[in-house]
């Protein structure tokens, strides 16, 4: 089987991703973007699993996605607490550590 | 199919086990124990943890098994995803040391009088009634001891990780309890929870560049365990596009945590806003942790590949070097100047990295370059935790005070605290006595000899320069006037036995390390090399 185009989009999915950390204002886009890259590197470990033919890169996916819903539980606690501060969740906002 | 029962070495895992079922107590002492009791009960707790785990580590490092030619002891477990050797056993250790430091300047109550450096209630806005009631009811967050144990299992697993999936857990166990703590500081409250927030973004998407990394590696080598990947490099099967990418990228993962640059943004941000006692755990467990698995993703997984990494750890050592010391001369904060301070390590660490890996390749009594970082990553700990616990004692009316111009003229007001932070300084900055000296000769040496010359140039001259902001520190603790500034002066105040404590070990492991190095010098040397 042709991993090809798999690869492709999972490469797409995490330059969308990358590019939407670095671009967008909001905390929880930010969070999405980032949750975005890592569901781009889960297409990629099942298609390479695919394609190696063992189930190494499969069990990855499901590791990567209990972590990632173990960095939603501490992240959006860490983005309602500085939401609630400070009324905004607009991560240029946090500027009082800086130089 | 056919399911096979794994096997499990617990015999060899039992320190790490013990770390997690203490954190995993901790949480349900929080449940059920009544509020006026979890304090002592949290504090016994995973005091008594850390050292049943330590007095495990030296009971398990005692009977590694020799494998072989001799120069690597240990075995590989849980099915090639844990590797227990002597590195391992060495990295716990001193984890373990380290991480007892920070259970007892988290358990410091006499500085706030009476309560602990963490929020009373991390859910009460800034500024609010709900606050000051949880203030004056002197309520504290007994949660930050369960949340320090995952963090210290996560550290302990970094670097006895044998494959990218277990490292990726690891590096995740460690990383999310921290965040969470960086933002729990009782005092200047915004700050902190700015550097939870800025910690955590940028640990999210650098752990975002790891898995995609991860991902890559394994679809060139098809496992994740790292001697099949070290065969793939070995073999040169596979496409060599998706090595050097998938290399690339779980580098950035890795570098991100030790704080080299160009990804080292966060430290200073962080170091400076977390509560000081964090910050003086995290400086020195994240940082011996991500070498831990820094050296043996390079020299075990990528060893055969050399070619491809190394350029890149030159560049990246010379940069961090650079950045952290030229950066930390503009500092006028303490933890900032200590944070940048920790930078320029990063690369002076990095340099080690670089030396010659094969005790066969190296005349006798030299060390090799696993063994230098043990050594400097030991010396690091003990000056930066003894750092760290100085800064929580020199206060103001407003709690820490940190700027410089607080500090001028303590060297007259409380000559002790601020001799034993001038000798702090003086061991980073690595002048001759002190153990900053023979970790910076050990690890400049083995990057001598493995040709790196260009990179120990660079270190020398930074090292240098270092040395101006270290001594700047002490000339304003000691030759200026505190008066003179017209604002209000920081005093010291004074601790309790923990906090005591902590500086004293720090104190004189800095001192005998720099006087008599030979010891753990030869302990780092019988650690030998990863098994393979």
């Amino acid at each position: 089987m042709n991993i090809t185009a798999y690869i492709v989009l999972s490469g797409i999915l995490f330059t969308i991703g990358c590019v939407g950390v670095l671009t967008r204002r909001n905390a929880i886009v930010v969070f999405m973007c980032v949750e975005l890259m890592l569901n781009a590197s889960n297409l990629a470990l099942v298609a390479f699993s695919r394609q190696h033919g063992n189930l190494d890169g499969q069990v990855a996916a499901f590791f990567v996605m209990v972590v990632a819903a173990a960095e939603v539980v501490v992240g959006l606690a860490i983005i309602m607490t500085i939401f609630r501060t400070r009324r905004s969740a607009s991560v240029d906002d946090a500027s009082l550590l800086k130089y | 199919m056919n399911f096979v029962k794994p096997t499990i070495e617990y015999s060899q895992l039992w320190p790490l086990l013990v770390i997690f079922a203490v954190a995993c107590i901790g949480v349900l002492v929080e449940a059920f124990v009544p509020r006026a009791l979890r304090f002592r009960v949290q504090t016994v707790l995973a005091a008594a943890g850390l050292l049943v785990a330590l007095a495990g580590t030296i009971w398990v490092a005692t009977d590694l098994d020799v494998l072989g030619d001799g120069v690597a002891r240990g075995s590989v477990d849980v099915e090639g995803t844990i590797v227990i050797d002597g590195p391992t056993v060495f990295f716990w250790g001193i984890l373990l040391v380290f991480a007892l430091g920070g259970v007892l300047l988290f358990a410091e109550r006499q500085l706030e009088g009476g309560v602990s450096a963490f929020a009373g209630q991390a859910a009460a806005l800034p500024g609010t009634e709900a606050e000051r009631e949880a203030s004056t009811r002197g309520l504290e967050h007994t949660e930050v001891y369960p949340l320090l144990m995952f963090a210290v299992g996560g550290m302990l697993l970094f670097p006895a990780a044998n494959d990218l999936l277990t490292l990726f857990v690891a590096l995740e166990v460690l990383s999310l309890p921290l965040y969470l703590l960086c933002g729990l500081a009782r005092r200047r409250r915004l700050l902190s929870q700015e550097a939870a927030l800025k910690y955590f973004m940028l640990g999210a998407f650098s752990s975002g560049f790891f898995i995609y990394g991860v991902a890559l590696t394994y679809g060139f080598a098809g496992s994740m365990g790292f001697s099949e990947i070290n065969e793939a490099v070995r073999n040169d099967v596979g496409n060599q596009t998706l090595l050097l990418l998938g290399l690339g990228m779980v580098s950035v993962g890795l570098l991100f945590k030790v704080g080299a640059a160009p990804f080292h943004s966060w430290t200073p941000d962080v170091y400076q806003g977390a509560p000081t006692p964090v910050t003086a755990f995290m400086a020195a467990g994240t940082k011996i942790a991500a070498f831990g698995a820094i050296l043996r993703l390079y020299y075990v997984a990528f060893g055969s590949d050399r070619w491809s990494w190394q350029p890149m750890l030159w560049v990246i050592a010379i940069l961090t070097m650079v950045v952290g010391a030229v950066l930390a001369v503009v500092q006028t904060d303490m933890k900032r100047m200590l944070a940048y301070s920790s930078v320029a390590h990063t690369g002076f660490l990095l340099t080690g990295v670089l030396g010659v890996q094969q005790a066969s390749e190296l005349s006798d009594g030299q060390v090799t370059s696993l063994q230098a970082v043990l050594f400097y990553l030991t010396t690091y700990g003990f000056a930066m935790i003894g750092a760290f616990a100085v800064v929580t004692l020199v206060r103001d009316s407003g709690g820490e005070a940190t700027t410089f111009a607080r500090w001028q003229g303590l060297g007259r007001r409380s000559p002790l605290i601020a001799g034993l932070f001038a000798f702090f300084l003086l061991s980073m900055a690595g002048i001759p006595l002190t153990a900053g000296f023979v970790g910076k000769w050990a690890v400049f040496t083995v990057a001598l000899s493995a040709g790196a010359w260009p990179v120990v140039i660079a270190a020398i001259l930074c090292s240098i320069i270092a040395v101006f902001f270290y001594v700047r520190v002490i000339v304003l603790m000691f030759f200026l006037d505190g008066d003179s500034s017209g604002g209000e002066v920081a005093t010291v105040t004074k601790p309790s036995v923990l906090t005591s404590a902590t500086i004293l070990v720090g104190v004189a492991a800095t001192l005998v390390l720099g006087i008599v190095p030979g010891p753990v010098l030869d302990l780092a040397a019988n650690a030998g090399q990863f098994v393979r």
